[in-house]
């Protein structure tokens, strides 16, 4: 007994304050998040990027994002993908658009409506992947056309054309609208703006009104994905059905409810990003959301979560989206052809997968 | 060793029958486990070992027969039932999520929290009760939020027994629990299943070697081509003839064989025998010392 106990003591004196931080899952993208900084900070530093309008400009992609990579995240540590999101996301604008704008129902009632049919739709991915026991990354890239086909489909049939607009106005008289396209803090800028602390503009305004609706979210969201997987039980339940669904199933865990939950709160986040997006730009087209389900997954993976499931945060996963909007803005404040965009994500996608899988080996490495 | 005589068993099969379709995997199970016992269960590969403690654990329903706890008849639908009834099982690799950390995979299933599923998890109160009850069955784990990954297959399985046994379990079921752990591994947990027959547990102990087994055994159900062989209390059989009836059916010679090498092999070398000889002694005394608390 004595030289086990010894081992054991060899081996936990070894931890140091380096090895606990590399045993963070969210540490890449926090580091990456602050790399992105200072590089532009450095190359883009006087051209705005920094402005107080700037800042909001890159935070509100950032939060777009990070809104649905929120829930990618909690997804993907519960062990699955969902590749409908982005789908999902030009369904529920539609939903929205056509029974406001053609059919004359308060717009409330219609953003309620796409809630309910996000439900719906995550609960069906859920069922068939936790029934079938298929890859969810199969069986949500059905999912994916099938959205999408039906979103086209269906509004052409309804409307003739591929978007929907008219919703500005309608959304300015409707009383659920402002949570989701509206801005908070506006008495705060103006203080702000007074004190010199953002710029002001020419009529006396400060130079942004207040912080959109979609910034709020995105903390909310982050902070609540957060405290419920790391302080409550279901977080403790989504770690094991994406770490070992057998072994989680044995002691317990409703594993199939999990899943199912997590693809409801996926299309959900994707219904909430389509709030923000149709409500403030007062117009639903078809093609929203394109490919977002892949940024959202990526922003996940630069957050630190692993592709095979238990593992992971949804802080790492909101960082990995402000990396992205920051690159993505700050890329054109430089003036950069926005093309290298791309190479760029794909590299940093590459970067992060690797990392991860060395910090995984590190995590679980065996005596 | 007190087999609890004396009330009636905490657990009893009766006739077990489970099949797969055509399939028969169980064909008459018959056995019982009284609180502080170890009951091992014996038998090769394709005896219907797995299929049997899935049927305990609450995974598969038996096609005919009964299972009584405390002597009422009862039907377990899922795991979960199982364990609101006490029977735990610790199976041999799916026991624990190596990224999870230590206290995260001692609570799993049984978070502090209340029935709430967003009930509050104290990560600080789950952390000090891992780690005393890691503690208490020898482990000092200083870092309970290290993930399970690095400990090693014995400490795993301590992990998960002493997860058991803090949940309240009446019933151990530990599926081949040393089979994939070196002598000095297994001997961590064969004193651990010593310490849970002290305090009281009925231990199931499923295993195909009898080596591990005997010490710590102290009776033996044989399980062969889904049918049980009967049970031996451990001063009527020799570890020989366990051994024989778990091979079944085999030509005499065979056996005789088998058991002479067996023979030849303890005198011989003295190594395998002596390692059992040792964690034997080991048990003694450990399940002497508690006995005196």
């Amino acid at each position: 007994m004595a030289t086990i106990r010894t081992a054991v003591d060899e081996r936990v004196a070894e931890t140091t304050l380096l090895k606990k931080l590399m045993a963070r899952p969210e540490l890449g993208s926090v580091a990456g998040a602050i790399l992105v900084f200072v590089f532009f900070a450095a190359v883009a530093g006087n051209s705005g990027l920094f402005s107080a309008p700037g800042i909001i400009n890159f935070l509100e992609v950032s939060a777009q994002l990070g809104i649905i990579a929120v829930a990618a995240a909690m997804l993907m540590i519960g062990g699955e993908f969902d590749l409908s999101i982005g789908s999902m996301i030009g369904a529920a604008g539609v939903i929205i658009a056509i029974p406001a704008v053609q059919w004359g129902w308060p717009l409330w009632s219609c953003v309620l409506l796409a809630f309910g049919i996000a439900c719906l739709v995550g609960y069906i991915n859920g069922i068939i992947v936790v029934k079938s026991g298929l890859p969810s990354f199969i069986v949500t890239l059905a999912g994916l056309f099938i959205l999408r086909g039906l979103t086209i489909g269906f509004t052409r049939w309804v409307t003739g054309r591929t978007q929907v607009s008219g919703l500005k106005s309608l959304a300015e008289q409707d009383w659920l609208a402002p949570i989701f396209a509206g801005e908070v803090g506006h008495t705060l800028m103006v203080w702000l703006a007074n004190l010199g602390v953002i710029g002001m503009r020419a009529d006396g305004a400060p130079a942004i009104p207040g912080v959109p609706m979609s910034i709020v979210w995105w903390l909310i969201l982050t902070a609540a994905a957060t405290w419920i997987l790391l302080r409550t039980r279901v977080g403790n339940w989504i770690f094991a059905a994406g770490g070992d669904p057998n072994a989680a199933r044995n002691v317990g865990v409703p594993v199939a409810a999990v899943k199912i939950g997590l693809f409801m709160f996926t299309a959900c986040a994707a219904t909430l990003f389509a709030c923000v997006q149709v409500l403030d730009a007062g117009s639903a087209d078809t093609t929203r959301g394109l490919l977002k389900e892949f940024e959202a997954i990526i922003a996940a993976v630069i957050g630190g979560c692993l592709l095979t499931g238990g593992y992971g945060s949804a802080i790492g996963a909101s960082f990995g989206a402000l990396i992205f909007g920051t690159v993505q803005m700050g890329i054109f404040y430089t003036g950069v052809n926005t093309d290298w965009f791309k190479v760029f994500l794909g590299v940093m996608m590459l970067i992060a997968v690797l990392f991860n899988n060395y910090i995984r080996r590190k995590v679980t490495e065996a005596r | 060793m007190a087999n609890g005589n004396g009330g009636p068993p905490l657990v009893e099969l009766r006739e077990i029958v489970k099949r797969f379709g055509s399939v028969i995997a169980l064909n008459g199970v018959t056995m019982k486990v009284h609180a502080g016992e170890v009951m091992c269960l014996l038998g090769d590969n394709g005896a219907g070992k797995s299929t049997l403690i899935k049927t305990l654990s609450g995974v598969h329903q038996p096609t005919e027969g009964e299972i009584l706890i405390d002597g009422q008849s009862v039907v377990m639908r899922s795991p979960r039932d199982a364990l609101d009834r006490g029977i735990a099982t610790v199976y041999q690799d799916l026991a624990m999520i190596p990224l999870m950390s230590i206290t995260r995979n001692f609570f799993m299933g049984r978070e502090p929290g209340g029935t709430r599923a967003l009930g509050r998890f104290n990560v600080g109160g789950a952390n000090r009760i891992a780690k005393e009850e890691m503690a208490k069955i020898g482990i000092d784990v200083r870092d309970p939020t290290q993930a399970v990954g690095t400990l090693s297959g014995g400490e795993r399985q301590c992990v998960a027994i002493a997860r058991a046994v803090y949940f309240g379990a009446r019933v151990l079921i530990l599926d081949e629990p040393t089979s994939a752990l070196g002598v000095k591994q297994a001997s961590v947990v064969l004193r651990y299943v010593a310490q849970a027959r002290a305090r009281g547990l009925g231990v199931i102990f499923i295993t195909h070697n009898v080596h591990h087994a005997y010490p710590v055994g102290d009776a033996f159900t044989i399980l062969n081509r889904g049918r049980t062989y009967g049970t031996f209390q451990k001063n009527e059989v020799t570890r020989e003839e366990v051994l024989n009836m778990m091979a079944g059916g085999k030509e005499l010679d065979e056996l005789s064989a088998e058991i002479e090498e067996f023979a030849r092999a303890d005198a011989a070398t003295g190594a395998v025998g002596a390692a059992e000889r040792a964690i034997a002694e080991g048990l003694h005394h450990e399940a002497e010392a508690l006995h005196k608390h």
